[in-house]
Protein backbone atom coordinates (compact mmCIF):
# COMPACT_ATOMS: atom_id res chain seq x y z
CA UNK A 1 0.00 0.00 0.00
CA UNK A 2 0.81 3.30 -0.51
CA UNK A 3 2.42 5.56 2.30
CA UNK A 4 3.43 8.88 3.34
CA UNK A 5 6.65 9.34 4.83
CA UNK A 6 7.60 12.40 5.44
CA UNK A 7 6.94 16.44 4.78
CA UNK A 8 8.87 18.92 3.23
CA UNK A 9 7.10 23.14 3.59
CA UNK A 10 9.42 25.48 1.84
CA UNK A 11 9.04 29.12 -0.04
CA UNK A 12 8.19 29.62 -3.25
CA UNK A 13 9.25 32.95 -4.27
CA UNK A 14 9.44 33.66 -7.70
CA UNK A 15 13.22 35.73 -7.48
CA UNK A 16 14.51 32.13 -6.41
CA UNK A 17 13.44 30.47 -9.41
CA UNK A 18 14.82 33.58 -10.88
CA UNK A 19 17.85 33.13 -9.44
CA UNK A 20 18.85 29.20 -10.31
CA UNK A 21 17.28 29.73 -13.82
CA UNK A 22 19.69 32.87 -14.27
CA UNK A 23 22.83 31.28 -12.74
CA UNK A 24 23.09 33.70 -9.68
CA UNK A 25 23.06 31.42 -7.26
CA UNK A 26 26.41 31.82 -5.55
CA UNK A 27 25.98 35.45 -5.70
CA UNK A 28 26.55 36.80 -1.79
CA UNK A 29 22.85 37.73 -1.58
CA UNK A 30 21.45 34.64 -2.67
CA UNK A 31 24.62 31.97 -1.10
CA UNK A 32 23.31 31.73 2.38
CA UNK A 33 19.56 30.80 1.17
CA UNK A 34 20.76 28.04 -1.13
CA UNK A 35 23.22 26.58 1.58
CA UNK A 36 19.71 26.16 3.57
CA UNK A 37 19.27 23.33 0.83
CA UNK A 38 22.34 21.55 0.59
CA UNK A 39 21.25 19.02 3.06
CA UNK A 40 17.93 18.92 1.40
CA UNK A 41 19.00 17.90 -2.02
CA UNK A 42 21.33 15.02 -0.55
CA UNK A 43 18.60 13.68 1.38
CA UNK A 44 15.89 13.79 -1.06
CA UNK A 45 18.48 11.29 -2.85
CA UNK A 46 18.48 8.67 -0.29
CA UNK A 47 14.45 9.52 0.41
CA UNK A 48 13.23 8.64 -3.00
CA UNK A 49 9.78 9.83 -3.20
CA UNK A 50 7.82 7.97 -5.77
CA UNK A 51 5.24 10.66 -5.88
CA UNK A 52 5.13 14.39 -4.22
CA UNK A 53 1.83 15.81 -3.43
CA UNK A 54 2.83 19.43 -3.96
CA UNK A 55 0.36 22.05 -1.99
CA UNK A 56 0.93 25.45 -3.56
CA UNK A 57 -0.43 28.05 -4.74
CA UNK A 58 -1.47 29.66 -8.16
CA UNK A 59 -0.37 33.42 -8.52
CA UNK A 60 -3.22 34.53 -11.69
CA UNK A 61 -1.49 31.77 -13.92
CA UNK A 62 -4.01 29.12 -14.40
CA UNK A 63 -7.39 30.69 -12.58
CA UNK A 64 -8.16 34.23 -13.12
CA UNK A 65 -10.55 35.62 -11.50
CA UNK A 66 -13.01 33.53 -13.71
CA UNK A 67 -12.42 30.38 -11.19
CA UNK A 68 -11.50 31.00 -7.75
CA UNK A 69 -11.52 27.07 -6.74
CA UNK A 70 -10.10 26.73 -3.03
CA UNK A 71 -8.45 23.30 -3.51
CA UNK A 72 -7.90 22.23 -6.77
CA UNK A 73 -6.41 18.31 -7.47
CA UNK A 74 -4.36 17.94 -10.36
CA UNK A 75 -5.56 14.70 -12.06
CA UNK A 76 -3.48 15.42 -15.77
CA UNK A 77 -0.54 13.33 -17.26
CA UNK A 78 0.64 15.86 -16.73
CA UNK A 79 1.73 19.97 -15.95
CA UNK A 80 3.25 22.55 -18.29
CA UNK A 81 5.43 25.64 -16.52
CA UNK A 82 3.44 28.63 -17.23
CA UNK A 83 4.14 31.60 -18.61
CA UNK A 84 3.70 34.24 -16.13
CA UNK A 85 4.11 37.21 -18.03
CA UNK A 86 7.88 37.09 -18.93
CA UNK A 87 7.78 33.70 -20.28
CA UNK A 88 8.12 29.96 -18.68
CA UNK A 89 10.44 28.87 -16.66
CA UNK A 90 13.36 26.70 -18.28
CA UNK A 91 12.63 23.31 -16.29
CA UNK A 92 10.91 20.19 -17.27
CA UNK A 93 7.49 19.07 -17.84
CA UNK A 94 5.58 18.17 -14.61
CA UNK A 95 4.58 14.54 -14.57
CA UNK A 96 1.53 13.74 -12.88
CA UNK A 97 0.28 10.76 -10.91
CA UNK A 98 -3.16 10.23 -12.66
CA UNK A 99 -4.07 7.11 -10.72
CA UNK A 100 -3.51 8.08 -7.39
CA UNK A 101 -4.56 11.67 -7.97
CA UNK A 102 -8.02 9.90 -9.07
CA UNK A 103 -7.65 7.45 -5.85
CA UNK A 104 -7.10 10.85 -3.76
CA UNK A 105 -10.17 12.93 -5.49
CA UNK A 106 -12.83 10.07 -5.21
CA UNK A 107 -11.59 9.47 -1.45
CA UNK A 108 -11.58 13.14 -0.36
CA UNK A 109 -14.40 13.86 -2.11
CA UNK A 110 -15.94 11.33 0.01
CA UNK A 111 -14.89 11.69 2.89
CA UNK A 112 -16.59 15.36 2.67
CA UNK A 113 -13.74 17.24 1.05
CA UNK A 114 -15.24 18.50 -1.64
CA UNK A 115 -12.39 19.01 -4.24
CA UNK A 116 -12.25 21.02 -7.88
CA UNK A 117 -10.37 18.49 -10.29
CA UNK A 118 -8.30 20.13 -12.68
CA UNK A 119 -8.01 17.92 -15.94
CA UNK A 120 -6.30 20.68 -17.51
CA UNK A 121 -3.34 23.16 -15.37
CA UNK A 122 -0.40 24.90 -15.77
CA UNK A 123 1.35 24.61 -13.12
CA UNK A 124 3.87 28.28 -12.10
CA UNK A 125 6.43 29.46 -10.07
CA UNK A 126 4.42 28.09 -6.70
CA UNK A 127 5.14 24.93 -7.53
CA UNK A 128 8.18 24.84 -9.50
CA UNK A 129 10.47 26.68 -7.34
CA UNK A 130 10.15 24.21 -4.71
CA UNK A 131 11.33 21.53 -6.79
CA UNK A 132 13.87 22.96 -7.93
CA UNK A 133 15.04 24.16 -4.66
CA UNK A 134 14.71 20.33 -3.22
CA UNK A 135 15.60 18.53 -7.08
CA UNK A 136 18.32 21.19 -8.45
CA UNK A 137 18.27 21.49 -12.38
CA UNK A 138 17.74 17.94 -13.92
CA UNK A 139 16.47 17.43 -17.22
CA UNK A 140 13.69 15.27 -15.62
CA UNK A 141 12.00 15.78 -12.39
CA UNK A 142 12.85 12.46 -10.95
CA UNK A 143 9.47 12.02 -9.49
CA UNK A 144 5.48 12.20 -10.06
CA UNK A 145 3.93 15.27 -8.47
CA UNK A 146 0.28 15.60 -7.68
CA UNK A 147 -0.43 19.62 -7.62
CA UNK A 148 -2.64 20.86 -4.86
CA UNK A 149 -3.45 24.15 -5.71
CA UNK A 150 -4.84 26.29 -2.76
CA UNK A 151 -6.54 29.82 -3.49
CA UNK A 152 -4.87 32.07 -1.00
CA UNK A 153 -4.72 34.71 -3.53
CA UNK A 154 -8.34 36.01 -3.10
CA UNK A 155 -9.38 36.31 0.86
CA UNK A 156 -10.64 34.42 2.70
CA UNK A 157 -8.45 31.27 2.01
CA UNK A 158 -9.90 27.83 3.77
CA UNK A 159 -8.77 28.25 7.56
CA UNK A 160 -5.67 26.75 8.75
CA UNK A 161 -7.80 24.36 10.47
CA UNK A 162 -9.64 23.24 7.30
CA UNK A 163 -6.03 22.44 5.63
CA UNK A 164 -4.71 20.41 8.71
CA UNK A 165 -7.84 18.35 8.22
CA UNK A 166 -7.35 18.17 4.71
CA UNK A 167 -3.96 17.15 5.22
CA UNK A 168 -5.11 13.81 7.64
CA UNK A 169 -7.79 12.91 5.05
CA UNK A 170 -4.93 13.04 2.57
CA UNK A 171 -3.20 10.68 4.39
CA UNK A 172 -6.14 8.30 5.23
CA UNK A 173 -6.76 8.50 1.02
CA UNK A 174 -3.28 7.63 0.38
CA UNK A 175 -3.46 4.53 2.82
CA UNK A 176 -6.02 3.12 0.82
CA UNK A 177 -4.15 3.12 -2.36
CA UNK A 178 -3.24 -0.81 -2.82
CA UNK A 179 -0.31 0.06 -5.04
CA UNK A 180 3.21 0.20 -2.70
CA UNK A 181 4.66 3.99 -3.22
CA UNK A 182 6.77 6.26 -1.24
CA UNK A 183 4.87 9.31 -1.18
CA UNK A 184 5.80 13.16 -0.13
CA UNK A 185 3.69 15.76 0.32
CA UNK A 186 5.01 19.36 0.45
CA UNK A 187 3.42 22.44 2.12
CA UNK A 188 4.75 25.66 0.28
CA UNK A 189 4.59 29.30 0.56
CA UNK A 190 5.19 31.77 3.15
CA UNK A 191 6.39 32.93 5.14
CA UNK A 192 5.65 36.14 6.56
CA UNK A 193 5.62 39.05 3.50
CA UNK A 194 3.29 41.74 2.12
CA UNK A 195 4.04 42.27 -1.38
CA UNK A 196 1.86 45.82 -1.41
CA UNK A 197 0.81 49.17 0.08
CA UNK A 198 2.53 51.18 2.43
CA UNK A 199 3.39 48.24 4.66
CA UNK A 200 4.89 45.99 2.20
CA UNK A 201 8.26 44.29 3.20
CA UNK A 202 6.43 43.65 6.52
CA UNK A 203 8.90 40.91 8.14
CA UNK A 204 7.78 39.31 11.54
CA UNK A 205 10.64 36.35 12.63
CA UNK A 206 8.89 36.12 15.99
CA UNK A 207 5.57 34.79 14.13
CA UNK A 208 7.41 32.83 11.68
CA UNK A 209 9.58 30.64 14.15
CA UNK A 210 6.90 30.35 16.77
CA UNK A 211 4.82 29.22 13.42
CA UNK A 212 7.93 26.55 12.55
CA UNK A 213 7.40 25.51 16.55
CA UNK A 214 3.80 24.82 16.32
CA UNK A 215 3.73 22.86 13.03
CA UNK A 216 6.54 20.30 14.27
CA UNK A 217 5.05 19.89 18.38
CA UNK A 218 1.71 21.05 18.63
CA UNK A 219 -0.05 21.95 14.85
CA UNK A 220 -3.28 21.63 16.33
CA UNK A 221 -2.42 25.25 17.80
CA UNK A 222 -0.95 26.62 14.09
CA UNK A 223 -4.43 25.80 13.03
CA UNK A 224 -6.69 27.43 15.43
CA UNK A 225 -4.01 31.08 14.13
CA UNK A 226 -7.38 33.26 13.07
CA UNK A 227 -7.35 34.60 9.14
CA UNK A 228 -6.85 38.15 10.77
CA UNK A 229 -3.98 37.23 12.43
CA UNK A 230 -1.92 35.82 9.57
CA UNK A 231 -3.21 39.32 8.18
CA UNK A 232 -1.72 41.41 10.86
CA UNK A 233 1.04 39.47 11.87
CA UNK A 234 2.81 37.71 9.10
CA UNK A 235 1.68 40.59 6.62
CA UNK A 236 -0.86 39.97 3.68
CA UNK A 237 0.57 37.46 1.69
CA UNK A 238 1.81 35.11 5.05
CA UNK A 239 -1.50 33.57 4.76
CA UNK A 240 0.16 31.20 2.56
CA UNK A 241 1.82 29.82 5.41
CA UNK A 242 -2.13 27.61 5.95
CA UNK A 243 -0.76 25.33 2.86
CA UNK A 244 2.12 24.22 5.20
CA UNK A 245 -1.02 22.28 7.31
CA UNK A 246 -2.06 20.47 4.69
CA UNK A 247 1.43 18.87 4.56
CA UNK A 248 1.81 18.73 8.61
CA UNK A 249 -1.93 17.20 8.47
CA UNK A 250 -0.77 13.97 6.67
CA UNK A 251 2.03 12.87 8.65
CA UNK A 252 1.55 11.15 11.91
CA UNK A 253 0.90 12.63 15.44
CA UNK A 254 4.66 12.49 16.29
CA UNK A 255 7.27 13.75 13.88
CA UNK A 256 10.78 14.28 13.93
CA UNK A 257 12.45 17.41 12.56
CA UNK A 258 15.59 16.91 10.84
CA UNK A 259 15.79 19.78 8.85
CA UNK A 260 14.99 23.56 9.44
CA UNK A 261 16.01 26.92 8.08
CA UNK A 262 15.08 30.20 7.98
CA UNK A 263 16.47 33.27 5.77
CA UNK A 264 15.37 37.10 5.66
CA UNK A 265 15.47 37.88 2.91
CA UNK A 266 14.43 36.40 -0.57
CA UNK A 267 13.55 39.31 -2.02
CA UNK A 268 10.79 40.94 -0.12
CA UNK A 269 10.20 37.45 1.91
CA UNK A 270 10.86 35.48 4.96
CA UNK A 271 12.17 31.88 3.62
CA UNK A 272 11.34 29.41 5.61
CA UNK A 273 12.36 25.33 5.12
CA UNK A 274 11.60 22.19 7.14
CA UNK A 275 11.51 18.68 6.62
CA UNK A 276 9.66 16.49 8.97
CA UNK A 277 9.71 12.83 8.75
CA UNK A 278 7.07 10.16 10.80
CA UNK A 279 8.28 8.92 14.08
CA UNK A 280 8.69 4.85 13.77
CA UNK A 281 7.49 4.02 17.41
CA UNK A 282 9.21 0.39 18.47
CA UNK A 283 6.75 -2.01 18.04
CA UNK A 284 5.48 -0.71 14.61
CA UNK B 1 -22.45 49.20 1.07
CA UNK B 2 -18.97 46.97 2.67
CA UNK B 3 -19.39 45.74 5.84
CA UNK B 4 -16.80 46.29 8.29
CA UNK B 5 -14.15 43.67 8.57
CA UNK B 6 -12.10 42.70 11.22
CA UNK B 7 -8.75 43.40 8.70
CA UNK B 8 -9.84 47.25 8.23
CA UNK B 9 -7.44 48.49 11.34
CA UNK B 10 -4.32 46.97 9.53
CA UNK B 11 -2.56 49.93 8.14
CA UNK B 12 -1.03 50.15 4.89
CA UNK B 13 -3.06 47.27 3.54
CA UNK B 14 -5.77 46.37 1.49
CA UNK B 15 -7.34 42.75 2.11
CA UNK B 16 -8.36 41.62 -1.48
CA UNK B 17 -11.61 40.00 -0.79
CA UNK B 18 -14.71 38.92 -2.33
CA UNK B 19 -16.14 42.92 -2.52
CA UNK B 20 -12.70 44.48 -3.60
CA UNK B 21 -12.50 40.96 -6.27
CA UNK B 22 -15.95 42.17 -7.69
CA UNK B 23 -15.10 45.85 -7.50
CA UNK B 24 -11.56 45.23 -9.70
CA UNK B 25 -12.59 42.29 -11.66
CA UNK B 26 -12.52 44.19 -15.45
CA UNK B 27 -9.01 45.56 -13.96
CA UNK B 28 -7.46 42.08 -12.96
CA UNK B 29 -8.97 40.66 -15.83
CA UNK B 30 -7.00 43.17 -18.39
CA UNK B 31 -4.04 42.38 -16.17
CA UNK B 32 -4.40 38.36 -17.31
CA UNK B 33 -4.48 39.52 -21.06
CA UNK B 34 -0.77 40.72 -20.15
CA UNK B 35 0.16 36.97 -20.25
CA UNK B 36 0.14 36.25 -23.93
CA UNK B 37 2.74 38.15 -26.17
CA UNK B 38 0.54 39.60 -28.69
CA UNK B 39 -1.53 41.18 -26.08
CA UNK B 40 1.07 42.69 -24.49
CA UNK B 41 2.73 44.44 -27.71
CA UNK B 42 -0.54 45.54 -28.46
CA UNK B 43 -0.87 47.08 -25.24
CA UNK B 44 2.55 48.46 -25.18
CA UNK B 45 1.68 50.33 -28.80
CA UNK B 46 -1.57 52.35 -27.75
CA UNK B 47 -2.53 52.01 -23.76
CA UNK B 48 -5.09 53.83 -23.73
CA UNK B 49 -6.98 52.00 -26.62
CA UNK B 50 -6.38 49.10 -25.30
CA UNK B 51 -7.97 49.92 -21.71
CA UNK B 52 -10.98 51.33 -23.80
CA UNK B 53 -12.00 47.82 -24.83
CA UNK B 54 -12.22 46.62 -21.04
CA UNK B 55 -15.12 47.35 -18.61
CA UNK B 56 -12.87 49.53 -16.91
CA UNK B 57 -13.88 52.33 -14.92
CA UNK B 58 -12.07 55.70 -16.32
CA UNK B 59 -10.65 55.79 -12.34
CA UNK B 60 -8.94 52.17 -13.18
CA UNK B 61 -7.95 53.42 -17.09
CA UNK B 62 -6.18 56.27 -15.24
CA UNK B 63 -4.61 54.82 -12.43
CA UNK B 64 -3.06 51.80 -15.13
CA UNK B 65 -2.05 54.48 -17.38
CA UNK B 66 0.04 56.24 -14.28
CA UNK B 67 0.96 53.22 -12.93
CA UNK B 68 -0.03 54.61 -9.49
CA UNK B 69 0.23 50.97 -8.13
CA UNK B 70 -1.75 52.20 -4.68
CA UNK B 71 -4.85 53.64 -6.44
CA UNK B 72 -4.94 50.27 -8.68
CA UNK B 73 -4.96 48.54 -5.23
CA UNK B 74 -7.17 50.86 -3.57
CA UNK B 75 -9.54 50.38 -6.91
CA UNK B 76 -9.36 46.28 -6.83
CA UNK B 77 -6.54 45.62 -8.48
CA UNK B 78 -4.64 42.46 -6.82
CA UNK B 79 -1.10 42.50 -6.68
CA UNK B 80 0.06 38.71 -8.65
CA UNK B 81 -2.55 40.41 -11.17
CA UNK B 82 -1.20 43.99 -11.25
CA UNK B 83 2.64 41.89 -11.59
CA UNK B 84 1.28 41.25 -15.19
CA UNK B 85 1.61 44.56 -16.09
CA UNK B 86 4.69 45.61 -14.09
CA UNK B 87 6.45 42.56 -16.09
CA UNK B 88 5.78 43.43 -19.36
CA UNK B 89 7.42 46.91 -18.01
CA UNK B 90 10.35 44.91 -17.22
CA UNK B 91 9.85 45.71 -13.16
CA UNK B 92 10.27 43.82 -10.65
CA UNK B 93 7.84 43.11 -6.87
CA UNK B 94 11.02 44.63 -5.11
CA UNK B 95 11.14 47.54 -7.17
CA UNK B 96 7.11 48.02 -7.08
CA UNK B 97 7.29 47.43 -3.59
CA UNK B 98 9.85 50.13 -3.00
CA UNK B 99 7.33 52.57 -5.46
CA UNK B 100 4.22 51.50 -2.94
CA UNK B 101 5.99 52.37 0.13
CA UNK B 102 7.22 55.61 -1.22
CA UNK B 103 10.92 54.82 -0.96
CA UNK B 104 13.88 53.96 -3.54
CA UNK B 105 14.78 50.78 -4.28
CA UNK B 106 18.14 50.94 -2.86
CA UNK B 107 16.57 51.82 0.70
CA UNK B 108 13.80 49.56 -0.08
CA UNK B 109 16.35 46.81 -0.40
CA UNK B 110 18.40 47.64 2.26
CA UNK B 111 15.12 47.41 4.48
CA UNK B 112 15.06 43.97 3.68
CA UNK B 113 18.37 42.87 4.19
CA UNK B 114 18.56 44.47 7.38
CA UNK B 115 15.40 42.39 8.69
CA UNK B 116 12.26 43.76 6.95
CA UNK B 117 9.56 45.94 8.73
CA UNK B 118 9.05 45.11 11.88
CA UNK B 119 5.67 44.79 12.67
CA UNK B 120 5.95 46.52 16.07
CA UNK B 121 4.17 49.94 15.64
CA UNK B 122 2.48 48.21 12.49
CA UNK B 123 -0.29 46.35 13.42
CA UNK B 124 -2.85 48.64 14.03
CA UNK B 125 -4.04 52.11 12.17
CA UNK B 126 -4.04 54.10 15.45
CA UNK B 127 -0.53 53.54 15.71
CA UNK B 128 -0.16 55.04 12.57
CA UNK B 129 -2.31 57.79 13.55
CA UNK B 130 -0.43 58.58 16.63
CA UNK B 131 3.10 58.18 14.99
CA UNK B 132 1.74 60.84 12.71
CA UNK B 133 0.32 63.15 15.25
CA UNK B 134 3.59 63.16 17.63
CA UNK B 135 5.34 63.64 14.22
CA UNK B 136 3.86 65.82 11.45
CA UNK B 137 6.96 64.74 8.73
CA UNK B 138 5.75 60.95 9.28
CA UNK B 139 3.96 59.35 6.63
CA UNK B 140 4.55 62.04 4.68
Amino acid sequence: MARIFAGLSTSHVPAIGAAIDLGKTTQPYWKPLFAGYEFTKEWIKDAKPDVVILVYNDHASAFSLELIPTFALGCAPEFAPADEGWGARPVPVVKGHPELAAHLAQSLILDEFDLTIANKMDVDHGLTVPLSLVYGQPQEWPCRVIPLAVNVVQYPPPTGNRCLNLGKAIRRAVESYPEDLRVMVFGTGGMSHQLHGLRAGLINKEFDNRFMDFVIDAPEKAAAIRPVEYLREAGSEGIELVMWLIMRGALHERVRCIKRFYHVPASNTALGHMILENEVMHGQ
Amino acid sequence: MREPQDYDDIPGTIVFDADRSRQGYWLNQFCMSLMNAANRAAFKGDEAGYLNDWAMTPEQRQAVLDRDWNRMIALGGNIYFLAKIFSSDGKSFQQVAAIMTVSTQEAYAQMMIAGGRHPDGNRYQSEWDAKRTNDPEAGK
